[in-house]
This record gives structure tokens, sequence and C-alpha cells, in this order.
């Protein structure tokens, strides 16, 4: 029954994060993207520059209440579910959380002035608030990736009995996973909303034809998804190397590296096979994983049987690192193609197939997310606290967890309906869609300078 | 010291919650209740007073969370151990009423999509607070207590009792009237601010009800909190007293004044409860010094509140007074000098009326 309690509340743990994720990255880089429009608007008073960013704060509107909310669970969760873990770890990242608390509050707050405060606040203010929901919802993002690469890569104590003790909350927070978890997490913020935004727009454009509102939207999403994914390759190789360094188990995980060995090959997609402690059916290039994670093809890489076989993490590390990987590349290809049409052309590729590859882009880079956090999370077990504490140690004694955990998955199934509702009816209301006006035609109060 | 600052902290945390996030629910329970040929105005005047400031007003509850983690770790895991199924039961409240309240904005205009969303919205309204009440009366009555990581009395005994369940009314009852006393106060036609009216006068008559109530079995049902609100009567008497001023001052019509004394004595209410229960965080085990984190922590706590408020109580003051005040333009023309700046303008009593 316990292990069972067990699995339940990290189900509930992975099932909320999985959830709130998406809605985190929309809520980082959706304010981007508003503020570009509204300062073209603003710089160019080219009509669409405005319904455009109307159409977005509508949905930014939307999917941040998602996200508040959800948001709010996990703070809570954390304790429910491994109340053990706050109880050692609070004191030690409850920093990082302050901080985020802060910028979560700056951005309710700005976002709140720029959704409703369109003719109570004059334009400048108005595209401000909007820069300011920008930087302080990257920032929160920054704060909570830097609590999670701690417990990764835990620093700023020492154990002594169950106890921590030493804690240095600054030494934590500059825990050597931070760098590449914020840089990795915000790239792929910016590339999975910019890809999934573009995707709407791409099929809108691919069944009803040619539209100004719909082309310009493209645009604007595709010009901050391609950058973010070309440099998400750089980002990733170093990822790759501080787990490489610091986490060798994930690293043998995400690889199926069964044996340590110089010269491991770098594999690409096959099965692991536990038992035979073999992975058949993988594109092997020899000394690829040696050179990549050491820069140094002989050098030595530790296998899966270094440590011992109940704390090897799922296969399902290996799957996610290779479907993440896999679109990630894929993401590369696509951005460069649309880049060089771009710089040649001055516009983007009209065709049928670039669009297709958008509307693929789109779902598929969302894959890839929530593939990577499989890979951090899945990849960090047996430990909740990598080294130092395990999970199972941490759960609530509260019996029974399979009955929180079927209802916030059934919530969450509901919530995900609703939301998707409420959105495709917004996305039917754009323009040329239902072939009307657009709604937001009328408001000259903003083309005034506001109510002064 | 520091530990002393933060559990203050905390508790300032708690009562802008209730204060601002408390109202937003309140005003939640009158959609609910909304009847007369102004029912519609009625919702669409509570829609208009909170969809610009809900998810802000929402933060100050995980600003608390994050405190008690940070700073009292084992005071919080104690908690969310004994306390895990009403939790749990509020987050569902939590993500019910937010996203209801959204979607209702944004979905069709239909009126039984509309419907839809607003019953979803206005019941969770009602049994979040609640919870959040439910629990505070909890930890109030000394209910949470652990033995071997395990919480005496089990996972259910101690939050439904009467104590608990009677603070849960109590706390459903004072946001229903904080929440129609500000409503009063919001751009309205007159006979839908009469609505409010009436409706905060119900709900304070509720209120002095279940508060004799509840004070009375006090003594039994929790005697080490009786007897420490006694120990500050001053705080008694002025929560008293500001909710009688309030009570009159809307029977006046005088709204401005009545949103500041409605505060107040809400002030009063978790002020005193607060003092009542000093120097514990869940009585009768744990206190603020016997479950805080080392001192260092404590100490970086206390700066990034104090870092943190200094761009937080501008922000926060901009969004008020866009929203709530006259003078919408500036940010920057009149910074405001109060110790009160923390509290919304919603105790500035600045009415906005339908001037």
């Amino acid at each position: 029954m316990r292990e069972h309690d067990i699995l339940f509340a990290r189900g509930q743990m992975a099932m909320s994060l999985a959830f709130h994720i998406v809605f985190a990255v929309v809520g980082i880089a959706m304010p981007v993207l508003m503020v570009m429009a509204e300062v073209l608007w603003l710089r160019t008073r080219n009509r669409v520059y405005l319904d455009l960013t109307r159409a977005w704060a509508k949905g930014t509107a939307v999917l941040f209440a998602v996200g508040a909310v959800s948001g709010t669970v996990l703070s809570f969760e954390l304790g429910l579910l491994f109340p053990t873990f706050m109880k050692h770890a609070g004191p030690v990242i409850g920093m990082p959380f302050s901080l985020e608390g802060f910028a979560f509050f700056t951005e309710a707050i700005f976002l709140g002035i720029y959704l409703y405060g369109w003719n109570r606040v004059r334009p400048v203010w108005h595209v401000a608030s909007g820069v300011v929901v920008a930087i302080s919802g990257t920032l929160s993002a920054v704060f909570v990736v830097i609590a999670n690469a701690w417990m990764n890569a835990p620093r700023g104590f020492r154990v002594e009995g169950d106890r921590f003790v030493d804690i240095d909350p600054i030494a934590a927070m500059g825990t050597p996973f931070a760098v590449h978890e914020v840089l990795h997490m915000l790239l792929a913020a910016f590339m999975v909303t910019g890809f999934a935004v573009g995707a709407i727009h791409a099929a809108i454009l691919l069944k009803r034809g040619p539209s100004p509102f719909h082309r310009t939207a493209l645009a604007l999403a595709f010009s901050i998804a391609a950058p973010s994914a070309l440099l998400q390759g750089p980002v990733g190789h170093l990822a790759a190397q501080e787990v490489a360094e610091h986490q060798p188990m994930k690293l043998a995980a995400m690889e199926s590296q069964f044996k340590t060995e110089a010269y491991a090959p770098l594999r690409i997609g096959g099965f692991p096979d536990e038992e035979a402690r073999v992975t058949r059916l993988a594109i092997e290039i020899p000394g690829g994983l040696s050179f990549l994670s050491f820069n140094r093809r002989d050098a030595v890489v530790k296998g899966l049987e270094e440590f011992p076989r109940r704390d090897w993490p799922s296969p399902i590390v290996h799957y996610s690192f290779q479907a993440m990987v896999g679109i990630g590349t894929m993401a590369m290809g696509l951005a460069l193609w649309g880049i060089v049409v771009r710089i040649r052309k001055k516009a983007l590729p009209e065709g049928k197939w670039f669009l297709r590859a958008i509307i693929a882009a789109g779902p598929l880079s969302v894959v890839a997310l929530e593939a990577g956090w499989v890979v951090t999370e899945v990849g960090r077990q047996p430990w909740i606290v990598y080294g130092v504490m395990r999970t199972a140690d941490t759960v609530t004694p509260m019996p029974g967890l399979f009955v929180p955990f079927a209802c916030f998955t059934l919530l969450y199934i509901a919530l995900a309906f609703a939301t998707a509702a409420v959105l495709w009816r917004q996305i039917r209301h754009s323009p040329g869609v239902l072939d009307e006006a657009p709604a937001s035609a009328a408001r000259p109060s903003i083309v005034a300078g506001g109510p002064s | 010291m520091y530990a002393n600052l933060c559990a203050l902290a905390a508790l300032v945390c708690l009562l802008l919650y209730a204060l601002l996030g408390g109202a937003d629910y309140g005003g939640g329970v009158w959609d609910l209740f909304a009847r007369g040929p102004t029912a519609k105005a009625q919702r669409a005047t509570i829609e208009h007073a909170i969809a610009p400031v809900w998810e802000a007003n929402h933060v100050w509850l995980i600003v608390v969370v994050v405190i008690l983690f940070t700073a009292f770790p084992a005071a919080f895991a104690a908690l969310v151990t004994a306390l895990h199924v009403p939790l749990t039961l509020m987050l569902v409240g939590v993500v019910l009423r937010g996203t209801a309240f959204t979607f209702r904005h944004y979905d069709s205009k239909r009126d039984d999509v509309q419907k839809r969303w607003g019953r979803v919205f206005a019941v969770a309204s009602l049994f979040t607070p609640f919870l959040l009440g439910t629990m505070l009366g909890t930890i109030a009555m000394g209910g949470i207590r652990m033995v071997d990581d395990l919480p005496v009395g089990g996972f259910f005994a101690p939050w439904i009792s009467p104590f608990p369940i009677l603070v849960g009314l109590l706390t459903v009852v004072l946001f229903g009237f904080l929440a129609a006393v500000y409503l009063t106060n919001e751009p309205a036609e007159e006979a839908v601010t009469e609505a409010f009216r009436r409706r905060a006068l119900a709900s304070a008559g509720a209120m002095f009800v279940l508060g004799a109530v509840t004070l009375a079995v006090a003594k039994s049902l929790a005697p080490a909190m009786a007897e420490g609100l006694f120990r500050a009567p001053i705080v008694l008497v002025a929560g008293g007293l500001s909710l009688v001023g309030s009570v009159a001052t809307v029977w006046k019509r005088r709204y401005g004044a009545a949103r500041a004394l409605a505060a107040l004595s809400v002030t009063c209410v978790i002020g005193g409860w607060g003092i009542a229960q000093r120097p514990y965080l869940l009585p009768p085990d744990l206190t603020i010094a016997n479950s805080a984190a080392p001192e260092v922590t404590l100490r970086l706590l206390v700066w990034a509140l104090v870092i943190g408020s200094v761009t937080l109580v501008p922000s926060l003051y901009y969004l008020f007074r866009v929203f709530k005040g006259e003078d919408a333009l500036s940010p920057l023309d009149r910074p405001d000098p109060g110790t009160t700046t923390e509290a919304p303008p919603a105790v500035k009593g600045s009415r906005t009326g339908s001037s």
C-alpha cells in the first residue's frame, strides 16, 4: 500500500507540473509577443498590430489565469505530498521561492493593469505595464528553475544525521545547474510559445488563404521561436555536459549507456533492455557520447552498471530524451529554413509546406517541453534532493493518496478541455475566420491617448 | 527577533489576503445570492470590481505559504500533513473559482454558458473561504498536534468539529460583509448600491450572531484561544467598536468611512487572533521559536521581504489607483507617505462614486 501511495504522490506532482508548465511558458513568452505587437502598433499605426495585440491579450488572460491557479496548487503541493522534503529543504531554498513570489506578484499586478487598463492609463504606461509583465514573468521562471536546479545539484548545507546544518541560502542559489537550466527553460518557453502561436495562425492561413492579420501574427511568433530554437542546440549541449559531470547516472539513463567505457557511442533512438543490459536497434556513432560529454573521444563515460539496479531511473528517461533532442533538431531545421528565406526574400516562406511544418512544430514543441522535464525530473529519481534525500522517504503519511491524485487528474483534464474550448471560441472570432469584422474595431480612446 | 518578524510578516500577509482576496470571495458569494430586478447589474458590478485585481490579491496567500515553509518549516510540515484533506479541497476551490471567473469573462456571452461558469465561480467562492476558515479554526483551538509525524486525531476529526466549522462559517460571513461594504463604493446605479447596502447590513447581523456564538463556545472548545483573546481586551473592544461603526456608517450611506471601518474590524479580528496565540504558531506544541529555520535564513527572508516590498507597495498602489482611485494617469505624482500603503486604498476611504 505504501508503495502505491508513493507512486500516487509522485504521479500527482508530475501531473500537476506537466499541466502547469504549459501555462507557465505561455506566461513568460506571450507578454513579449503582446508588447512587440503593441509597440509596432504605436510606431506604425497599422490597425493589424492593434487587433493582434488585443487578440493575443485575450488569449493570454485566459492562459495566465489557469497558470496562476495551477501554480498556487503547486506551491502547496510540494508540502502536501512531500512534507518531509519541505521541512528540510524549505530553509535552504525558500529564498528563490520568496523572490519568485515577488516576481509573480509584480506580474499579476501589471497584467491586471495591462488587460483591463486600456482606457485607463496612457498608451506609454500601457506598453510599460506589458514590459513589466514580460520581465517579471521571466524573473519568476528564473527563480523557480533555480529551486529545481538545487534539487538536482544541491549546495549550501551539510547533512548531519537527519538534519541539514550550516545552511547557506545564497550558496544554494549558486548551484552549478542554475545557469544551464534557466537558459534552457527560457529558450524553451519562447520556442514553444512561438511555435504554438505560429501553428494556430498558420492553420488559419492554410485553411482560409492569405490574411494580413494572420501573416503578421505568424511572422512575429516565428521571430521569437526561430532564434530560440537555434540557440537551444548549444545550450542543450551545455546542459548535457553539466549532467555528465554532476549526475552521471542520469546521463547513463538518457543515453541507455549500461557499460562503463571509453569511446562511448552516441545513440540515436534504440530500445534499452534492462535485463540484458543492452540497447537494441540504436544508431550508434562511435565515441560520440564521450566526445559530447567530455570533449574527448577516449573519455570514460560511467554506465548504469556503476549504480545499484534498484536506483536506475525509468527507461522513459531515454525515450523522452530522444524525443526532445529529435524534435529540437527538427525545430532548428525549420528555423533555418524560415530565416534563410526571410533574409533572401524579405518575407517568410508562404508555401503550404512551410505552413504545415509550423503547424506540426506547435504541438511537437510542447511534447519536447514535457519530455525535457521528464528527463530532468524522472532522471533525478530516486532522489528528491540529488544524492541526499530519497523521494520515498519524504512522502506524506496520509493514506489513500489515490483520491487526491484522481481528483486533480480529473480536474485538470476537465480544465484542459474547458481552456481549449474557450480559446477555440476566441480563435474562431479572430479576423478572417468567421468572415466578420474584427471584434475590436472601435476603441477610439486608445488612439486618442486615454482619458486625459 | 527575526523569527518574530517573519511570523508578523506571515500574519500581515494573511490579513491582506483576508482584506483583499477575502473580499473577492465575498463578491462571488454575492454573485451566488444576486436576486431581484437588479440581479444582473449586481453581477456586472461584482465582476467589474474583481476582474483587474483578483489575481494580484490572490498572491498574498502564496506569500503566506512561502514565508511559512521558509521560516517555519517544522510548523509548515505539521500543518500540511494534518490538514491535507481540507487544504486539497480548498485548492480545488481556488482552481475552480479563478478559472470559472476568467472563463465567464472571456467565453461566449450566451446565457447558458455565462450561467454555467457563473455558478461554478459562485459556489467555489462559497466553499473555499469556508475551508480556509475551518483550518484557521483548527489551528486556533490547538487541533494540530503531531506524534511520530502523524496527526493526533487522524486526518479528519480535528477539523470536522464544531469550533472549526463555526470559524469557517464566520469567515464566509466576514468576507461577504467586507465585499458588500466594498461594493457599495463601486460605481453603480443607486438601486444596485442599495442592494449591496442591504446585504452589508444583513451579513453584519449574521456576523454579530455567529461571532457571539463562536466567542461563547470558545471558552469550552478553544479555552487557550479564549483566554488569549481576553489578554488583549483593547483589540477586542476596538474590533467591536469599528464593526459597530462600520454598520452605522453603512446605515447612514457613508460608504467610504464604512469601508475603512470594516477593514479595521477585520484587522482587529486577525491581529487579536495573532496576539492571543503568541508565542504559538500551532498551539499547543509548535511555537515561533521552536519551529523556526536557522537564523541566516530568517535574516535573508526578512531582507527579501523588505526589498520586495519596495517594488510591491508602489506597484499595488498603482494598481488600486488605476482601478479604484479617481485619477488613474500618473503613478508617480503622489507617492503615498503613509505607513498604511500596504493596505489597499480600500481602507483609505477615497470614494469613487458614480460621479
